[in-house]
């Protein structure tokens, strides 16, 4: 597993994450530079993501919705405040209505990433912290569905190893 | 991405507990054992009735429970209240720790 420790820390509502992948430091940025590659793994496959405005520079927006499997969308926005690749990136992330428009009420989460070269591998460090529970409980929503969608793959795979045994 | 009413106002309560470091030493003390409110007031530089206002506070919130024992009223934990906040991160968690799997594949395409 590329995960090396995550710490949760509930009193100040935030959440760190430390995972390492077998890539070089501008591989790993890839995967948050290019929208088409972010589409790929930022919503669980039962909620993809597509980014309809990715404008990757500091103060730069990005705005993109999450298609939900009976069709329904969810959008949301972010707003980068920190691009120095290939090191570290930082940004709000909100939630938006239908017409794009961020609905404050919901509060943001602000991310902070930081990539680091280890030998021939990338360590990488996220760091999220969150304004309020309620809006914690709207990122979590889509997070169970994804679970339950995990759990069935592991279940689909469990059984075409007996297939095939 | 519908949020129960209810619920929301429940969860808003936690937090508004949570923002407080008195609340939070109370917190930590009602959850290892019982204490009495004038037990509490007497632990910190603010009146009784101050005190009194931080644990209704947590008892709104679901985080403790206050009980009456003669003259006195019984602060203790609510391991419940405690518990729906610290599962919410969990499953915060679960979400980061699958895109982290996601990117790996990605990854090992080159």
């Amino acid at each position: 597993m590329p995960v090396i420790s995550s710490t949760k820390n509930l009193e100040a509502l935030s959440f760190t994450l430390i995972a390492e992948f077998d890539a070089d430091i501008q591989r790993v940025w890839q995967i948050w530079e290019d929208p088409r590659q972010l589409e790929r793994w930022w919503g669980p496959p039962t909620w993809p993501a597509t980014f309809e405005e990715f404008d990757f520079r500091a103060e730069g927006k990005a705005s993109y919705y999450m298609s939900g499997p009976e069709g329904e969308k969810a959008r949301g926005w972010w707003r980068f405040t920190t691009i120095d690749g290939p090191k570290r990136l930082a940004f709000d992330d909100g939630f938006a209505d239908d017409n794009g428009q961020p609905v404050d009420a919901l509060g943001t989460t602000h991310a902070t990433v930081n990539l680091e070269g280890v030998g021939d591998r990338t360590r990488m460090t996220i760091v999220s912290s969150f304004e309020s529970e309620e809006q914690m409980e709207q990122m979590v929503q889509m997070g169970m569905e994804e679970g339950m969608r995990e759990a069935v793959g592991q279940i689909d795979a469990l059984l075409s190893e007996h297939a095939k045994a | 991405m519908v949020v129960d009413q209810l619920r929301e106002t429940e969860l808003d309560r936690l937090f508004q507990a949570f923002a407080d470091s008195t609340r939070r030493d109370i917190v930590r003390r009602v959850t290892v054992g019982e204490y009495t409110v004038s037990g509490l007031a007497g632990l910190y530089a603010m009146s009784f009735a101050a005190v009194q206002k931080h644990v209704a506070v947590l008892e709104r919130a679901s985080l403790v429970t206050k009980e009456k024992r003669g003259r006195e009223q019984i602060v203790r934990g609510n391991h419940e209240g405690l518990q729906k906040a610290r599962r919410l991160l969990d499953e915060y968690e679960a979400i980061w720790q699958q895109r982290v799997g996601r990117i790996a594949d990605i990854l090992a395409e080159g």
